[in-house]
């Protein structure tokens, strides 16, 4: 069992845990990612970590509630517990010197960007970071990012915070003004970052992204996660999640990633269901503790 | 010496007993157990297992303990059988083997003990693996397993997985007074005995209890830690005080034939299909929460000839497939896979496509898997590994239409522990570098054994390989030498 020290919302439906895992603090870098199980009928499902102090042996993961697991995640508070983490999992980010970067987080993405936005500032990189959101409640990790960076340019789809577009106009505009970029390093939806590799590939800027595979064991056992780079395949969880961006065939990922959609929707309307029928019957609370323990079927 | 010594217990003659027929071991019928995930073979009874008992010759030099990985007595359990000594027969197992549950299962005993029984020379082999799970089950049933006393070494052992191998070095060393920890990367304690092997051939509750055993004589287990990624080997021997580490992490990363397609949805590695089946229960969703492709009505391949690959179509079947194809590139004489799953799979109606490769997966278009497109093969001259070398027939293209495939080739070293332990040697395949009498690894005070060594192997070569490791971690660690 694992212990959530303190759980909060950063957006809505964005919930930042900070659990008590003292192995996975000590060793986690940035750019890995953790997989954890809620309970002991729960599916296995990887989570991007966005801190660790190794001091008090806690890591921070961030959870947007997307399907029944994850939405479920964010129903735990401060005190509860997750049954399995198991990590840091995947290749940590390659971080050296390489001049100018530009990092770009996607929504909850931002969450998995920003160590390595911080620990490329702290090897001496100078960090241009543009953070992309679909409006103003769902920017996270502003104040984070902005300490970790030289500049920080914030977009949100709708306009209704900072400036309306998306990343990609902004990292445009930086390479239009002739700023020499070494790196670009995007994190975030598949379509975001697809978008950020048909620009960077035009001038020939060496892209990283994260990828987000469905996962079981994240160890390589399972093949899974397996993404087509270059035409082969390689397995998310050990080869990456990090990959040459320009390398990824993003169709094949969007494809795999719809897999289960039928069961997931099954899932959720389900959960949707109890929660509401619970909530009805005055007894919130009790919904989802009981959720948590597989009990809601 | 004649076979019946005169301190037999067995009130039969030599003759006698080679007239008496093997018992056939009671099973679900196969229409009804096609479609459950019940376990196929039901076990013997105790007068069925007496029975049995009756027909071993009592070999001066049995060769039977000779071709047993980990050595079992098996003349003398059998002898503890005739005579009704079922708790007796299972404590002699278990001298040499620690999970006789299992092996009794999942041995390929016509490939060992049984292979070489004398009786073979005449009639059908005397049925070992039968009569060892019959004492495993009963030792079980009566709830009297011996926890042994040891004085305390003092020394600590880390264990890096849960599997078979993992398991016997747990089970030997904690017997010998040592302090045992296991390390499991995943959330359940068994390695490929809880992910791999499918509850239809060994029931998960077996599993648990054999490692609830293993508590009992003091074995700790740790799951969720990922050895080379969580914590290193180098900081389990200097920070957390180990005094020898072995290492027993399997066979690792699900081999593709890079075909055309295998990206496709309905393509499954043997290792993804069944993790999900037997680890996750993803056949219960929605109670519980992991995802399968739902097979009912569908038409499903495995693509290898090995036990992993009849596991996973049988699996297949009984997750409601309406076909169910095994495609395998040589013919029957070649398969890997062991006899009796053969037998069981050809009862249950899959279909084997023998001498039959694929090339490519063809699609609907959307990304979903519609067919496989394949050749057959002939047999052509001997390859590397001693058998015809399969080639393709011109001109012999067909197009099997399926909605799910699953790829059951064979599995490659998993890296992980390898590339973070500096001066750990390996092969040029990526496995671990051991000695096959000491398992003993380049670096002082670590060992390996099992499928991260050789390559994908069977439960009981992993076991073996566990057992010589315990006896050389048992000598490394009292004499100090190296």
């Amino acid at each position: 069992m694992f212990k959530i020290v303190h759980a909060q919302f950063l957006a809505p439906g964005i919930k930042r845990f900070v659990i008590e895992a003292p192995r996975i603090a000590r060793k986690q870098q940035p750019g890995q990612f953790v997989i954890l199980r809620i309970y002991e009928e729960g599916e296995r499902i990887p989570v991007t970590i966005e801190n660790s102090d190794p001091e008090k042996g806690t890591i921070n993961i961030v959870v947007q509630s997307a399907g029944k697991t994850t939405s479920l995640l964010n129903t735990l508070e401060t005190g509860d517990s997750i049954l399995d983490v198991v990590g840091p999992l995947g290749k940590p980010s390659e971080i050296r010197d390489y001049g100018t970067v530009v990092v770009v987080g996607g929504g909850v993405g931002t969450a998995m960007a920003y160590p390595t936005a911080a620990a490329l500032k702290r090897v001496g990189n100078r960090v241009i970071s543009i953070v992309g959101a679909r409006n103003k409640d769902l920017v996270i990790l502003e104040k984070e990012m902005r300490a970790v960076s030289d500049a920080l340019l914030i977009t949100t789809d709708d306009g209704s915070y900072a400036d309306k577009g998306f990343v990609t106009d902004k990292l445009r505009q930086l390479i239009e003004n002739g700023m020499p970029i070494d790196l670009v390093v995007a994190v975030g939806p598949i379509v975001m970052m697809k978008a950020v590799c048909d620009l960077t590939r035009k001038e020939n800027i060496h892209t990283v992204v994260s990828l987000n595979p469905i996962m079981i064991d994240g160890t390589g056992m399972c093949g899974g996660c397996r993404v087509l780079i270059d035409g082969k395949s390689e397995f998310a969880c050990v080869d990456g999640p990090e990959f040459d961006g320009h390398k990824v065939n993003f169709e094949v990922l969007v494809q795999r990633n719809a897999m289960y959609r039928t069961a997931e929707q099954q899932s959720m309307e389900e959960f949707k269901r109890l929660q509401k029928a619970e909530a009805e019957e005055g007894e919130v609370c009790a919904a989802t503790s009981g959720a948590r323990r597989g009990a809601q079927r | 010496m004649s076979p019946a010594a005169s301190k037999s217990k067995n009130p039969l003659s030599p003759k006698e007993r080679i007239k008496v027929p093997r018992q056939l071991m009671p099973e679900q019928p196969a229409e009804a157990r096609a479609r459950n995930f019940e376990e196929v073979n039901l076990g013997y009874s105790a007068e069925l297992a007496q029975q049995e008992a009756l027909r071993c010759l009592e070999c001066a030099k049995p060769t039977c303990t000779d071709n047993c990985p980990v050595g079992i007595d098996v003349k003398e359990f059998v002898q503890r059988i005739v005579i009704g000594d079922f708790l007796g027969a299972a404590a002699k197992i278990r001298e040499a083997n620690v999970l006789p549950a299992i092996t009794g299962r999942v041995c390929p005993q016509e490939d060992q003990c049984e292979g070489k029984c004398l009786l073979s020379k005449k009639v059908k082999p005397l049925g070992i693996g039968y009569l060892e799970r019959f004492v495993a089950d009963y030792e079980q049933r009566m709830g009297t397993h011996i926890v042994p006393n040891v004085e305390s070494t003092g020394k600590k052992i880390a264990i890096v997985g849960s599997g078979p191998s993992g398991l016997t070095v747990a089970g030997d060393l904690i017997q010998k007074g040592h302090s045992v920890r296991v390390f499991e990367a995943l959330h359940e304690i068994g390695g490929v005995l809880v992910y791999g092997i499918p509850e239809f051939r060994l029931p998960k509750q077996i599993v648990r209890e054999q490692i609830d055993y293993m508590r009992q004589m003091g074995v700790e287990f740790e799951t969720d830690v990922v050895v080379g990624r969580t914590v290193t080997i180098d900081e389990l021997l200097e920070e957390e005080g180990y005094d020898a580490v072995y290492i027993g992490t399997g066979a690792g990363l699900p081999q593709f034939m890079n075909i055309p397609g295998e990206h496709l949805n309905g393509v499954y590695s043997a290792n993804e299909f069944l993790t999900r089946i037997n680890l996750m229960k993803a056949y219960k969703f929605p109670v519980y929460d992991e995802p399968m492709l739902d097979l009912h009505g569908q038409d499903v391949a495995v693509i290898g000839g090995g036990n992993t690959a009849l596991d996973a179509i049988r699996s297949a079947l009984r997750l409601g497939a309406r076909k169910a194809y095994v495609i395998y590139r040589r013919s029957d004489a070649e398969m890997p896979a062991r006899a009796e799953e053969v037998h069981h799979a050809r009862q249950e109606g899959i279909d084997f496509q023998m001498l039959t490769a694929p090339v490519e997966f063809l699609t609907d278009g959307k990304g979903w898997l519609t067919a496989a497109r394949c050749v057959r093969m002939e047999l052509g001259e001997p390859d590397a590994s001693g058998r015809r070398r399969p080639v393709p027939i011109q001109g012999s293209e067909f197009d099997l239409l399926l909605s799910v495939a699953v790829i059951a080739i064979g599995t490659t070293a998993n890296p992980i522990v390898q590339s973070t332990t500096p001066g750990l040697g390996t092969n040029k395949r990526g496995y671990i570098q051991a000695s096959e009498e000491t398992q003993r690894t380049t670096r002082k005070g670590v060992f390996a054994g099992g499928d991260i060594v050789t390559g994908a192997a069977t439960v009981i070569l992993a076991m073996g390989a566990g057992r010589r490791a315990a006896n050389s971690i048992h000598t490394y660690l009292t004499t100090g030498e190296w």
